[in-house]
């Protein structure tokens, strides 16, 4: 008799056990889209696609924060290369948008499985210091090649005509392609958290020497979202660049790499929502409070302050715990 | 316990040092399939050290390993678990922020191989979630199947790690003080799985209750400072004046 292919004593499951999207996840995103599909009427487009952009790169960092268990503290070197690549490519090369934001994407993968192949090695504190290292090394590299435009970056990249058909220099037309990818990312991030790979994921990020004596090379599934991670920074920094017409140093500074882990902090990290707040409540402070100089910085500061103070997982993490409700 | 000589794990000269300190030095060890072997030994004597040797969680400095006549000296942890030695850990090690029934479920999840399908819904996990269940069981855990791990107490921690353990269908175990904490009525079912599971499998166990290992276990290796100091069935060590002497200062029977 063993004891693990027991069939022979039947256990009934309790049906709340049996996985299956949560209804509140759908009525979350169907919400969500249909806020979105009105709010360009009501807000400005320009800074709703920051938003977006902003929400989807906070997306990224989480999939690999929050369920990853690894904190880069270097995800600019992906945006802004992504964001470089694209904005060259556009404008230099004369190729179409979405080849552009593909390119851009893409460097962002290679350079993800680049630095995070070395970067894995290294647990905690020290994987985060490695990817710092290597996001610098990105900085002095745009800083010092000609095709990065040094000071002044790339500026006046042409938005284009989407498959050379849609003419996307109306912010309005541009606004629903930019939605299309970044909802089209979220829901991308929210499968890979819920496949067979994300329950992997989840367990190496809570035990990964349990992982490890279960069979699991963890250093392949950490490489793996590290890559996912790297690529869909890419996709927000490439869409970023494509929007604003411009690729710049501050695409590839650290405190771009700060501003992504501020904003999933804030939100939540580990949960699916919270980088959408949180990206939402800094691009908000970052516009209305432009003006300040300076001391955005320092309110970004003290607002992160609070966060933790206040609530230590963040803004949808506090939610999630009252409502009970995986968010 | 008969003399067959099928060992289905053996380590020979194991040795490990830290800086300039053996923490186990020159141990030879061999477990017979299908039996109960016991490694006590008083605190820092170097079983654990054993247990992450063995599990090659850490790289001895000296010294063979084999596992079914082959020789996993220089093979990787994660390896040594897909070849059926899959060992526990004495801190207990569950995934806190999984349910009871998904950390079951984890360890059913690697009949598929490798999982690094991230496209696919998660609902093709779902075809396990009856065995899981039925693993819970077990352990007297089926009620905590959706409560997280992490808030589960600690004698039900550890019987959710044997659950997951089990759930692998490993060929030998490795126990690190599976009953460490537990409440009375706790050691006693886990003690009636471990016998249980034992008939179609090898176990290896680091255990303080010595009533426990008595019932249990075929054959005992007794560990002190990192040596070996005897072996035998548990009417011969616990016999043993060197075994006795060793035991004195730490208090046990
Ligand atoms: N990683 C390590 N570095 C240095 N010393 C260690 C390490 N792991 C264990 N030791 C030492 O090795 C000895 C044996 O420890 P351990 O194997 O945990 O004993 P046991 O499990 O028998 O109580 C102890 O003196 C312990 O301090
Ligand atoms: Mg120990």
């Amino acid at each position: 008799m063993t004891v693990a292919n027991t069939e022979t004593h039947p256990v009934t499951l309790p049906a709340d056990l049996r996985i299956s999207t949560p209804r509140h996840h759908v009525v979350i995103f169907a919400g969500l889209l249909g806020l979105l599909l009105v709010a360009p009427f009501v807000l400005y487009p320009v800074f709703l696609m920051k938003v977006l952009c902003f929400a989807l790169f906070a997306s990224a960092l989480n999939l690999l924060l929050g369920y990853g268990g690894l904190l880069s503290f270097g995800h600019a070197a992906f945006f802004g290369s992504a964001s470089y690549v694209a904005a060259h490519a556009a404008k230099v090369w004369g190729l179409t948008p979405e080849l552009a934001i593909l390119l851009g994407t893409g460097a962002g993968a290679v350079l993800g499985l680049g630095i995070g192949a070395l970067a894995i090695r290294r647990q905690g504190i020290y994987f985060a210091m490695v990817t710092l290292a290597f996001a610098q090394m990105v900085f002095f590299f745009a800083l010092q090649v000609p095709f990065t435009g040094g000071e002044d970056g790339i500026q006046a990249v042409p938005r284009g005509k989407l498959f050379g058909l849609v003419d996307l220099s109306n912010d309005l037309t541009l606004y629903f392609v930019v939605l299309l990818i970044v909802f089209g990312g979220l829901l991308l991030i929210y499968r890979i958290v819920h496949s067979p790979f994300g329950q992997v994921l989840k367990a190496i990020r809570d035990n990964e020497p349990r992982s490890v004596s279960l069979g699991y090379k963890v250093n392949r599934y950490k490489l793996a979202v590290f890559v996912m991670s790297a690529t869909l920074a890419g996709l927000a920094g490439a869409t970023k660049a494509i929007v604003f017409q411009l690729a710049s140093l501050t695409d590839v500074y650290w405190t771009m790499s700060g501003e992504v882990v501020l904003m999933t902090l804030i939100g939540g990290m580990g949960t699916i929502f919270g980088p959408l707040v949180g990206a939402a409540v800094i691009v908000t402070m970052q516009n209305y409070f432009a003006g300040f100089g300076a001391w955005v910085t320092i309110l970004q500061g003290i607002v992160f302050v609070v966060t933790v103070l206040l609530f230590r997982e963040g803004i949808i993490g506090v939610i999630a715990r009252w409502t009970k409700k995986a968010l | 316990m008969s003399a067959t000589g099928d060992f289905i794990l053996k380590a020979e000269r194991l040795t490990k040092r830290f800086g300039g300190f053996a923490a186990v030095s020159n141990v030879d060890l061999a477990v017979e399939r299908g039996t109960i072997h016991a490694l006590i030994g008083p605190n820092g004597a170097g079983k654990t050290t054993c247990f992450n040797l063995l599990t090659k969680f850490l790289q001895p400095s000296d010294g063979a390993i084999f596992f079914n006549g082959r020789d996993i000296t220089r093979m990787p942890p994660a390896d040594i678990a897909r070849l059926g030695l899959v060992r526990s850990f004495q801190i207990s090690a569950v995934f806190p922020r999984l349910s009871a029934l998904e950390n079951v479920r984890i360890a059913l999840q690697r009949q598929r191989g490798d999982s690094f399908d991230f496209w696919r819904s998660e609902k093709a996990l779902n075809r396990f979630d009856g065995k899981a269940m039925a693993g819970l069981d077990e352990v007297g855990l089926a009620e905590f199947a959706a409560t997280p791990a992490g808030e589960l107490s600690y004698g039900r921690k550890r019987a959710l790690e044997i659950a997951t353990t089990l759930a692998l269908d490993p060929e030998m175990l490795l126990l690190d003080e599976p009953m460490a904490g537990m409440a009375q009525e706790d050691v006693s079912r886990i003690s009636a799985l471990i016998a249980r599971i034992a008939e179609n499998r090898t176990i290896l166990m680091v255990e303080h209750n010595l009533s426990v290992v008595a019932d249990l276990s075929d054959r005992i290796t007794v560990l002190a400072r990192g040596q070996v100091l005897a072996e035998g069935s548990y009417e011969v060590v616990s016999r043993d004046p060197r075994v006795v002497e060793a035991y004195i200062g730490v208090g046990h029977g």
